[in-house]
């Protein structure tokens, strides 16, 4: 049995530290440990065990350093902890941790190394060591990469069970009694007597009892909430209206803003006329801000018709003027010079092609906008050297440094309350919101000035997926794929993105080829290259990042070189593939679909894999032609995430996964002229409606080591399988998308 | 102008042609109420206007005015679920949540006129509700379980 013995405890706790009034316990990964974020953020009575659970006389509160953006991450977080401290599920509290470098993300930072230094072992482990030491000195407490899980898997569950030892170490000094006397239920410590101490009401004998810290996890057998189907503790609020995310907050005195930016992206404001702007009920003030205005108002409305009545003159921006120069700008990336990585050379790929009859394709994704449907908003408050933020983002701890320099005052001086967020898709990995908040709330000073985007500004001025381009060369023999070379040029996301927080990234960019690069088949001759291209449209991560077109593009080429040989796309894939958790994903979607090959006049099947954040996942598409167009009948899906904590939440994110990544593929295009974005709201920008939505079938395999997050997985097989289905129905290969532009859909 | 939200009378001093989105949200502090566009896109904002389903950011505060007005936080409660929320909560139809005051407002509109509503007439009233996150297979069960819930009342 090696399943989770791969996590170990001793990596990360390593001590403990005392805070006000008690202990806690420091899962530090070096030597140094870094301040606890809770120490002197505690009230009179309170007692940290961990930096992730405060007890208090209400009960417990899971610190979660984890945002959540509809992924159910406060929800599996405070399953995590009422596993191992014996809490009632509905019982526990969230409260969204301070900023604070302990809570930096180990999971993210392996990610990241496991591309760096592809081979295991030895030197993998030195480059994750080295990889998160530079991420937790930077303070990347970053919810994103599907790490949630992965990350606090152990790490909470740990703190919690240390913290259950420790009351009842506590509970047994006090009643002068053993501790292994004793057992915890509900929320409390049950004496051999019967008796129940509440938690709470043992705080003041935590006083001067050690912390229990060598504890082992309950095996799964034991477990009383993991690996069953749970409510999802926030389901009864989203369903009456009850929820409050970022931009329902109101603060007292709060004035409302909205502002209007220089729709050419990046450019600067060069001048404003705000005369009849000014005219208008309820404008208290109308202030510049960085590439724009700002409208001040005592209602969101009023200022956004205020903002749309600023009369503005705008500088150009920087990018290429038509699409064609940023398409253009890719195709001349393929070059020696622009070579960012070939992670994968197997065989002697040249030699093969030249001398085979050479398949060639070249393959386009788009830009993309993230445009959950909460528009992104931030309240800022800056006065007396002090500033406080309440917003919904992924990065606390950039929005607290930025904060902290736009009032020019100590990042420590900021305070920071992460709200609960209508969506993300990466988007709220960027700060620009909150930025542009503080700009005007340092000119307001003492008043929480609270500023939402209008929907057409929050897309016009989102930081796009980037677009992609690849080339194929393949060849085939006796029935089989025996050569595929695939060219990917991209420009950096993670350039582009921690180049705005002012972060170098060296390096080459794994997200260029990610998903195409570590495709586990055994094609004799196989290489994929990334090129770098210059950053045209300043781009940010977009659920499943590079995998959302590399997975697109080595799948899409895959599927080409299987059609030439003449070979069932599955079978193929299948014979291929050399990784046995993969073969499992991909015989479960063939099991699910009862996949038969060739299905009659107008139907048509295609199947994916794509290995992304380190879950293998396959998808089969069916789709049928009718009257109306391509018509979306079934998905089936099998990912291996080693472990599925939440039955029913996974199911519903790997549906949401799916249905996302489709209605991109179908429709989602974003284009800019002059650097302006040509969509601004949902009519130019559509997704995929309720009637569009096929049924979907969804698998968690459980055979792998390792524990993985399902946010984002999903996404990069669905837009291959689909694009395989509709070639298997019609006979049209479609290498780009939105594959609307091509074929109807009905 | 006076407004009737959740059977409550209010007296508001608002711009003729503020939406109604906005009254609720800003003026009345009904944050249940939800923008997600502004253009009738993506039904977020959606409410009952007289018992019937309407984008409350396409109406003008001065047409709601002696209407009756239900908002997803007066057709039921926490402690108090209709039957279409019960079932968004038995399904566990939320992932981000935010679309779903509009999703479950249509739903109620829907099975208040229609009983037991075909997959077909699911599909063509619930498409104009936006969801991001890809509910819809969770949506389309509700709406089923809300509507053998109600005929049975």
């Amino acid at each position: 049995m090696g399943r989770l013995k791969t996590y170990s405890r001793r990596a990360f706790l390593v001590g403990s530290v005392a805070v006000a009034g008690g202990v806690a316990f420091g899962i530090y990964a070096v030597r140094t440990p870094h301040e606890n974020p809770l120490d002197g953020a505690l009230a009179e009575g309170e007692v940290a065990l961990t930096p992730y659970l405060r007890l208090d006389a209400e009960g417990v509160t899971l610190i979660t350093p984890r945002a959540d953006k509809g992924q159910g991450a406060y929800h599996v977080q405070a399953a995590l902890l009422a596993e191992e401290l014996d809490l009632d599920l509905a019982q526990v509290r969230v409260d969204p941790g301070p900023p604070g470098a302990a809570y930096w993300n180990t999971a993210l930072a392996a990610e990241a190394a496991e591309f760096s230094v592809p081979s295991a072992g030895l030197m993998r482990n030195v480059a994750e060591t080295a990889v998160g030491a530079v991420m937790k000195m930077m303070g990347m407490q970053i919810t994103g990469g599907s790490t949630t899980v992965p990350d606090q898997f152990d790490k909470l569950r740990s703190a919690a069970a240390s913290a259950r030892e420790t009351l009842k170490a506590a509970a047994a000094k006090q009643e002068g009694l053993d501790a292994s006397a004793l057992r915890t239920e509900n929320g409390t410590v049950i004496l051999p007597d019967g008796r129940a101490l509440p938690y709470a009401a043992l705080i003041p004998a935590l006083a001067g009892v050690d912390v229990v810290q060598d504890v082992a996890l309950r095996p799964p057998a034991d477990w009383r909430y993991l690996g069953k189907p749970m409510q999802r503790i926030d389901m009864l609020a989203k369903s009456t209206g009850t929820q409050v995310y970022g931009i329902d907050l109101e603060i007292d005195g709060m004035v409302h803003a909205a502002v209007k930016l220089n729709p050419a992206q990046g450019g600067a404001l060069l001048g404003y006329d705000a005369t009849e702007a000014e005219k208008l009920r309820g404008v208290q003030a109308v202030l510049p801000v960085t590439g724009g205005v700002a409208v001040v108002a005592d209602n969101t409305w009023r200022a956004f018709r205020a903002a749309e009545a600023v009369v503005a003159e705008w500088g150009p921006s920087e990018m290429p003027a038509s699409m064609d120069d940023h398409w253009q700008a890719l195709a001349a990336a393929f070059t020696r010079d622009r070579q960012d990585s070939r992670q994968r050379d197997d065989g002697d790929i040249e030699t093969a092609l030249a001398g085979a009859e050479v398949i060639e394709a070249e393959y386009r994704a788009p830009y993309l906008a993230h445009a959950p449907l909460e528009p992104i908003s931030a309240i800022v408050r800056v006065e007396d050297g002090k500033a406080e933020v309440w917003t919904g983002t992924q990065v606390p701890r950039f929005v607290q440094k930025n904060v902290a320099a736009i009032a020019g005052i100590a990042p420590e001086d900021v305070t920071l309350h992460v709200q609960m967020m209508g969506g993300s898709f990466g988007h709220r990995l960027e700060d620009e919101v909150v930025k542009r908040a503080a700009e005007v709330a340092v000119q307001m000073p003492g008043v929480p000035v609270k500023l939402t985007y209008s929907r057409e500004e929050d897309m016009t001025h989102d930081f796009p997926r980037q677009i992609a381009m690849a080339r194929l060369r393949g060849a085939v023999s006796g029935g089989k794929v025996t050569a595929l070379d695939l060219d990917i040029a991209s420009p950096s996301v993670m350039v582009s993105q921690m180049g705005r927080q002012g972060i170098s990234v060296p390096g080459p960019d794994s997200q260029i080829v990610s998903g195409a690069w570590n495709a586990p088949f055994a094609i004799p001759h196989h290489r994929v290259t990334g090129y770098r291209a210059p950053e045209l449209a300043p781009v940010s991560s977009w659920r499943s990042v590079g995998a959302s077109h590399a997975g697109f593009f080595h799948n899409a080429a895959l599927d080409e070189l299987i059609h030439a040989a003449g070979a069932d796309p599955l079978e193929e894939r299948l014979r291929l593939c050399n990784d046995p958790l993969a073969r499992q994903v991909l015989e479960a979607v063939a099991e699910m679909s009862d996949w038969q090959g060739v299905l009659g006049e107008g139907r048509g099947r295609g199947v994916a894999l794509t290995t992304s954040f380190g879950v293998r996942c396959a998808e089969v598409v069916e789709v049928r032609v009718t009257d109306d167009g391509i018509k979306l009948e079934n998905v089936w899906v099998a990912a291996e995430v080693g472990r599925v904590l939440d039955p029913v939440n996974f199911e519903n994110l790997v549906q949401g996964g799916v249905i996302f990544a489709l209605g991109h593929a179908i429709h989602g295009e974003i284009t800019y002229e002059d650097g302006i974005a040509q969509q601004s709201n949902y009519d130019g920008y559509p997704a995929m409606r309720l009637s569009q939505a096929p049924e979907i079938a969804v698998r968690g395999l459980e055979n792998g080591d390792n524990i993985r997050g399902i946010g984002e997985p999903p996404v990069p097989p669905a837009a291959p399988a689909l694009a395989g289905a509709i070639f298997a129905a019609t006979g049209t290969r479609l290498r780009e998308m939105p594959f609307a532009k091509f074929v109807a859909f009905a | 102008m006076k407004l009737t939200v959740d059977g409550v009378a209010h007296e508001v001093d608002v711009e003729a042609d503020m939406p109604l989105l906005w009254v609720l949200r800003d003026e009345l502090k009904i944050k249940g109420v939800k923008y997600g566009c502004g253009i009738a896109q993506c039904g977020a904002c959606t409410v009952h206007l007289d018992g019937e389903a309407v984008r409350s950011c396409q109406i003008w505060a001065e047409d709601a005015e002696g209407a009756e007005i239900t908002t997803i936080q007066g057709l039921g409660q926490p402690q108090a679920l209709h039957a279409v929320q019960a079932a968004w909560v038995a399904h566990q139809v939320a992932q981000c949540g935010y679309c779903q005051s509009g999703q479950i407002m249509q739903a109620a509109a829907l099975l208040a006129e229609d009983p037991d509503p075909s997959d077909a007439v699911i599909d063509d009233v619930m498409s104009g509700n936006l969801c991001r996150c890809g509910t819809y297979p969770r949506i389309r069960a509700a709406i089923h379980t809300a509507a053998a819930t109600l005929r049975e009342a």
